[in-house]
């Protein structure tokens, strides 16, 4: 009995302090950022206006108007949308394939797929540009949307994977009794019944295209330099400029965190999907 | 038209064959049940019908045509499932009128099929519901349904009843029966529970470890069992199999007596026994018997009003004309 009601005094007070606790320390580094911004460069590095400062819009406005941000964002919403769809286009047949129609090395070809992203992404950077460049590829919107495809794809496999086994088989088998065809068990039965898991799927798809960082900047220069590039160009020789950096990277970061936001209930189910059944 | 014929099929997990070659004619119009112990093979052979799963050899033959390597949208027979199988993201209507919007039928047409198999099956009031919002029973009806208007050349039923409850079940039983009775179609039905077997069956196909027991109607399979396999499974409470001295006196390896062919009296009898228990269930008493010698415990079919209970002892007299006997393999012995 003792064990019992100590366990729900910690239940009670203990978890949501420490759910609070861990909250606010993950939200710190992005509330700092959003704060930083609102200071000249110059109050943005000293001690004795930390947290006391005049606040200031010059570090926004400074950023419309001397680095088209929009063109970065537009570039960013362009590369990462469509690196989504491709993704998922790929993405719901194989899966498809794998879910209902495992074979011995399904497992196997499952595992290949994710051993790909334990590739260091340093170790293609000298063959990736010399590709992209002798294509004639370099700073094309096509060549970001293709690598963000690809560098997200296994995660996507794997994910809707999850979910597509979560459907009773029967109900495939009973499309195929009903008369339907592939693509048609696809899209009239798989769809529908998986369309959350598909959402949540892409939602994490997008982020991560979003936030992609090491081969936007460095297959870029400007025609499809994203959000990544433009924080990235804010390194002077003459040293960080704290106060512009931080507008730059709180405008960068902000559409995706309002998008995550809205969406939170599927995001988390698509990251702890399949974690316990 | 619906005769289906499979010659020669096998099928083989990975190393593991679980059909060893089988050959089965069904003719057109026939009611056939594949009836056997789970694990005996009984779905995976009309799921080989079906073509959701692929022969390793052998050939599957639909009115004359080898469709061993058409895909089960093109063989024209309908499958109703164990869970039903429904569609969940759409309406009863929408499910029903799914393999006909596949097939191309025109809305107007549609619309009869879907009126005519409503009745039928008393859905009327629940098209415009989700499966989600329906019983047990009434998904099965839906499941029926879908599998109706596509008009097959046959219908294939995986355990249909099995997660329906006992009423519900003999209820079923009967519409099913009716239902072939009606349309004239030939049926494919799988189970485990040999009075489904007996009470719908044209033709009963008893299935053990994939191989093919016996086929015949369910009154020969009752009166002629093959071989003990088939006696024992066919038939509620289970025939009674004796062994050694009382099986030599017949010159036989073992002798079957039914419960219901089992004469009881508490006076005189050829074997005496003590009553474990008795089952009474109104019409009959079940009663297990221990001590008759080569058959431990022995079941008795009696009258409903036969008043024994746990220690009595009783004589038992069975009907000789209706000894099943069976040499050392197992095999019947005319």
């Amino acid at each position: 009995m003792a064990i019992v009601a100590s366990e729900t005094r910690f239940g009670k007070i203990g978890r949501p302090v420490l759910a609070w606790v861990v909250a606010l320390l993950f939200f710190f580094p992005i509330f700092w950022l959003v704060f930083t911004s609102f200071k000249t460069d110059a109050d943005a590095v000293k001690p004795e206006f930390l947290i006391f400062f005049t606040p200031t819009l010059d570090n926004y406005l400074n950023m419309t108007e001397n680095y088209d941000y929009w063109r970065f964002a537009t570039n960013s919403v362009i590369t990462s949308v469509f690196a989504t769809v491709f993704a998922l286009a790929v993405g719901i047949p194989c899966a498809y394939a794998m879910a209902f129609n495992p074979t011995r090395a399904t497992k196997d070809v499952l595992m290949w797929m994710l051993s790909t992203k334990m590739l260091p992404a340093a170790a293609v950077l000298y063959p990736m540009t010399f590709l992209t460049k002798s294509l004639g590829l370099f700073d094309t919107h096509f060549m970001v949307i293709v690598v963000l495809m690809l560098i997200n794809l296994p995660i996507v496999i794997w994910m809707l994977f999850t979910y597509f086994k979560e459907i009773p088989k029967e109900i495939i088998e009973a499309g195929q009794m009903d008369g339907v065809n592939t693509w048609g068990e696809i899209k009239e039965i798989l769809i529908p019944l998986a369309w959350g898991g598909i959402a949540s799927t892409a939602l994490l798809c997008f982020i991560f295209c979003w936030n992609e960082a090491y081969w936007t900047v460095r297959l870029t220069t400007t025609e499809a330099a994203t959000l990544s590039k433009l924080i990235e160009g804010n390194r002077a020789p003459e040293g960080l400029f704290f106060g512009r950096l931080s507008a730059v990277s709180a405008a960068a970061v902000g559409p995706i965190v309002v998008l995550g936001w809205f969406c939170q209930k599927q995001l988390v189910q698509g990251l702890t999907f399949g974690a316990v059944k | 038209m619906g005769r289906i014929v499979l010659e020669g099929v096998t099928k083989s997990f990975g190393e593991t064959q679980v059909i060893p070659p089988l050959d089965l004619t069904i003719e057109d119009g026939e009611f056939a049940v594949f009836v056997g112990p789970s694990g005996c093979g009984k779905s995976t052979l009309l799921r080989l019908i079906a073509g959701l799963e692929d022969t390793t050899s052998g050939k599957v033959v639909i009115d004359g045509d080898d469709v061993t390597q058409v895909s089960p949208s093109k063989r024209g027979l309908a499958m109703v499932f164990q869970t039903y199988a429904l569609y969940p993201h759409m309406t009863v209507r929408k499910n029903i009128a799914f393999p006909m919007r596949m097939a191309g039928m025109s809305e107007q047409e549609q619309e009869a099929k879907i009126k005519a198999a409503a009745e039928s099956l008393n859905l009327t009031d629940y098209l415009d519901r989700k499966p989600g919002q329906l019983s047990g029973g009434q998904r099965q009806r839906v499941a029926i349904g879908r599998a109706i208007v596509r008009d097959p050349s046959a219908f294939l039923f995986d355990e249909p009843l099995s997660n329906l409850d006992a009423a519900l079940r003999v209820g079923m039983r009967l519409e099913i029966t009716e239902m072939h009775k009606r349309m004239g179609t030939t049926m494919i039905y799988v189970t485990h529970d040999q009075v489904e077997a007996m009470t719908m069956a044209d033709k009963i196909v008893v299935l053990q470890a994939g191989v093919i027991e016996q086929v015949g109607s369910p009154l020969d399979l009752y009166h002629k069992p093959q071989n003990k396999f088939v006696a024992g499974f066919i038939g509620s409470p289970k025939m009674n199999l004796i062994e050694g001295a009382e099986a030599a006196k017949h010159d036989a390896h073992t002798i079957g007596i039914r419960p219901e062919h089992v004469e009881v009296s508490t006076t005189d009898g050829l074997w005496q026994g003590t009553v474990g228990g008795a089952e009474h269930l109104g019409s009959d008493t079940f009663i297990h018997i221990h001590g008759v010698p080569g058959c431990d415990p022995m079941t008795v079919r009696a009258a409903g009003d036969v008043a024994v209970k746990h220690g009595d002892t009783v004589y038992l007299t069975p009907n000789e004309s209706l000894l099943h006997k069976f040499d050392d393999k197992g095999l019947r012995i005319e």
